[in-house]
C-alpha cells in the first residue's frame, strides 16, 4: 500500500544534498528569529534590545546558545531519566522534520541537474505537517510529564489540551484552501494561487489559520504552556543547558514553520504578486521574505496581546474558532461545487 | 431612613453580550493594541546608554563634596570649626583642627581643618553640611560616580575633597 506519492523524484544524492542544506539554512535561520525577536519587542516597548555583544548586538544569540551548551547537564531526582534526555530531541526533530516540506521554489535547473527546492513535495502536504506537529506535542507533553514537577506537569497537561483544540481549526481552516486547490501537494497549492492568493478568497480560513498557529506554536498570547509568571516556565522548567536550548530551538522553528506553512497556502509561496516572473533563484528569497513577514506578524502579536486565562483558551478555541472554521469549510465547498 | 443623596452614581454597564458585537469588539482593541505597540517602534527607544550618555544634572544636584581655596591666596576655606561634622545626620565627617603659624599658614582663619575625613560609604547626600558651613568651604559637587571596590577606598581625605574633581558629570544648562 502507498502512504505518500511524491511529487517529483529525484536522486538519492541529491536528497542526502537537500536534507543537509535544509538542516543548515533551518540551523541558520533560528538565531535571526532569536535576535530579530528581540531586538523587535525592545522597540515595541520603547527599548533598544540587545545591543552590546557584535555590532547592534548581532551576536547575542551566539552568546546566549554557547552559555547554554556550556552549561551543567543536571536533572531532578524526581524525573524519569531515559524520557528526559529524548523529549527535546523529539520536540526538535519534528520541527526540522516539518521544515522540510516548505516549497522554496519551483523544480530548477541547477548545474544541470533537476532539483526541487524543497525536501519533499508529498502529495499528502498538510497532513505531513500536521502529523509532524502531533508528534511534537509528545517533547513537551513527554518533557513536562518525565520531569516529576508539578508546575511541568501542569504546563504540559495545558499544552496537550491546547494542541488538541487548535489543531482541529488549524486542519479545518486549511480544508477550504485544499478544496480551492484540489490538491494536497503544498507546491501544488502554490501553483493553484498563480491568478489569485488564497488570502484574498480564504481571508477567514487564513486569519483562523494563524490565530490556530500562534496557539500550536505556543506563542503569546496563547502561551500558556511555559506561561512564566504562574509555572515558572511550564514545560521546561526542569530543563537546563543543551536541552533547554533544543526547546528553545524547536519553539522558534515551528514559529519559522507555520511562517512557512502560511506563506505557501495564503500569500503564493513563492510566487510575486503583480505577474511579475523573476528568474528562478530569486524564488527562494521570495519565500523567505514572506516568512519573515508572517514571523515579524508574530512577534508583534506576541508584543501586544496579554496571555490568555486557561478557560478564555478553552472557550475561544471550541466556541468561536471551530465553528468559524467548519462554517469556512463548509461555505468554500458549496461555492467550488457552484462554480464548477 | 438614610439618604445617600449625590452619593449614588449610576453603574456604568458594558452593553449586553452579542456575538456580533463582541467580534467586533474584540476585533476592534486588539487593532488598537497592535496600533499601540507600532506607535513605540516608529517613536524610537526612550532607553538613554548610560555608561556613553548621561543624564545631564541640574546645577544644585547634591552628589560628592568638595572643599574650596580662596581663588587669590590660595589658601583653604575651612576653618576647622566642625559645624559640618555636628549638623550631619549620618555622623560621617570628621574633623580635627589645629593652629596656624605665621610659618605653616593653611587656612585664612585662626585655625585650620589638620584631618578632614568624609565618609562617604555612610554620607546620605543631605547637604546640611554645605548650610551649616560658615564660610562656604564645603559644597556639594555634582560627582555621583562613586562605586569602588573596597570601603576603606570611600572615606575621602582633605585631599582628594580639595582637588579639582574628574568633571565626569555633564551639567544640565539652563531651560534645559
Amino acid at each position: 500500500m502507498t502512504l505518500a506519492l511524491v511529487g517529483y523524484y529525484e536522486e538519492w544524492w541529491i536528497q542526502v544534498l537537500k536534507a543537509i542544506v535544509i538542516f543548515a539554512v533551518a540551523l541558520q535561520l533560528v538565531p535571526i528569529v532569536l535576535i530579530a525577536e528581540r531586538k523587535l519587542l525592545g522597540r515595541f516597548q520603547g527599548r533598544y534590545g540587545p545591543n552590546r555583544v557584535g555590532p547592534y548586538g548581532a551576536l547575542q544569540p551566539m552568546a546566549d546558545i554557547l552559555k547554554l551548551l556550556t552549561k551543567e547537564q543536571f536533572r531532578p531526582t524526581t524525573s524519569v531519566g531515559f524520557l528526559f534526555a529524548v523529549a527535546p530531541i523529539v520536540s526538535i526533530l519534528t520541527a526540522v522534520a516539518a521544515f522540510a516540506i516548505i516549497p522554496f521554489g519551483d523544480v530548477q535547473d541547477i548545474f544541470g541537474t533537476k532539483v526541487g527546492l524543497y525536501g519533499l513535495d508529498v502529495s499528502i502536504g498538510p497532513l505531513y505537517v500536521f502529523a509532524f506537529g502531533a508528534i511534537a506535542f509528545y517533547g513537551i507533553m513527554l518533557g513536562g510529564w518525565s520531569s516529576g514537577s508539578k508546575y511541568s506537569f501542569l504546563g504540559a497537561m495545558r499544552g496537550a489540551a491546547q494542541l488538541i483544540s487548535y489543531e482541529v481549526s488549524q486542519a479545518l481552516a486549511l480544508v477550504g484552501v485544499i478544496i480551492a486547490a484540489q490538491t494536497l501537494s503544498l507546491t501544488g497549492i502554490v501553483h493553484a494561487q498563480a491568478g489569485m492568493w488564497y488570502l484574498v478568497p480564504q481571508f477567514a480560513g487564513f486569519l483562523i489559520f494563524l490565530v490556530a498557529g500562534f496557539a500550536e506554536t505556543n506563542r503569546a498570547p496563547f502561551d500558556l504552556t511555559e506561561a512564566d509568571a504562574e509555572l515558572v516556565g511550564g514545560y521546561n522548567t526542569e530543563f537546563g543547558g543543551g536541552r533547554f536550548a533544543s526547546y528553545y530551538f524547536a519553539e522558534y522553528l515551528n514559529v519559522l514553520v507555520v511562517a512557512g506553512i502560511t506563506s505557501t497556502v495564503f500569500l503564493g509561496g513563492w510566487l510575486m504578486p503583480f505577474g511579475i516572473h523573476p528568474p528562478g533563484w530569486v524564488d527562494p528569497f521570495v519565500v523567505l521574505a514572506k516568512m519573515a513577514i508572517v514571523t515579524f506578524l508574530f512577534i508583534w502579536i506576541r508584543a501586544t496581546l496579554p496571555r490568555l486565562r486557561y478557560d478564555q483558551l478553552m472557550s475561544f478555541g471550541w466556541k468561536v474558532l471551530l465553528p468559524l472554521a467548519t462554517i469556512n469549510a463548509l461555505v468554500t465547498a458549496v461555492l467550488v461545487v457552484v462554480t464548477h | 431612613m438614610w439618604d445617600p443623596g449625590e452619593d449614588v452614581v449610576e453603574v456604568q454597564r458594558s452593553p449586553a453580550p452579542g456575538a456580533g458585537r463582541d467580534a467586533w469588539r474584540i476585533f476592534r482593541e486588539t487593532a488598537r493594541g497592535l496600533k499601540t505597540t507600532f506607535a513605540r517602534v516608529i517613536e524610537g527607544p526612550t532607553t538613554i546608554q548610560y555608561p556613553e550618555e548621561k543624564v545631564p544634572v541640574y546645577p544644585r544636584f547634591r552628589g560628592r563634596h568638595k572643599l574650596h581655596r580662596f581663588e587669590d591666596t590660595g589658601l583653604e576655606k575651612c576653618v576647622g570649626c566642625s559645624l559640618c561634622a555636628a549638623a550631619c545626620p549620618a555622623d560621617c565627617i570628621r574633623v580635627v583642627a589645629a593652629e596656624n603659624t605665621a610659618e605653616h599658614r593653611v587656612s585664612a582663619g585662626e585655625r585650620y581643618a589638620a584631618v578632614y575625613e568624609i565618609n562617604l560609604s555612610r554620607c546620605i547626600f543631605c547637604g546640611y553640611c554645605e548650610v551649616a558651613c560658615p564660610f562656604d568651604a564645603i559644597t556639594m559637587g555634582h560627582d555621583y560616580e562613586l562605586s569602588d571596590y573596597d570601603r576603606s577606598d570611600l572615606i575621602f581625605t582633605k585631599e582628594m575633597l580639595l582637588a579639582e574633581p574628574l568633571e565626569r558629570t555633564p551639567l544640565r544648562n539652563e531651560g534645559e
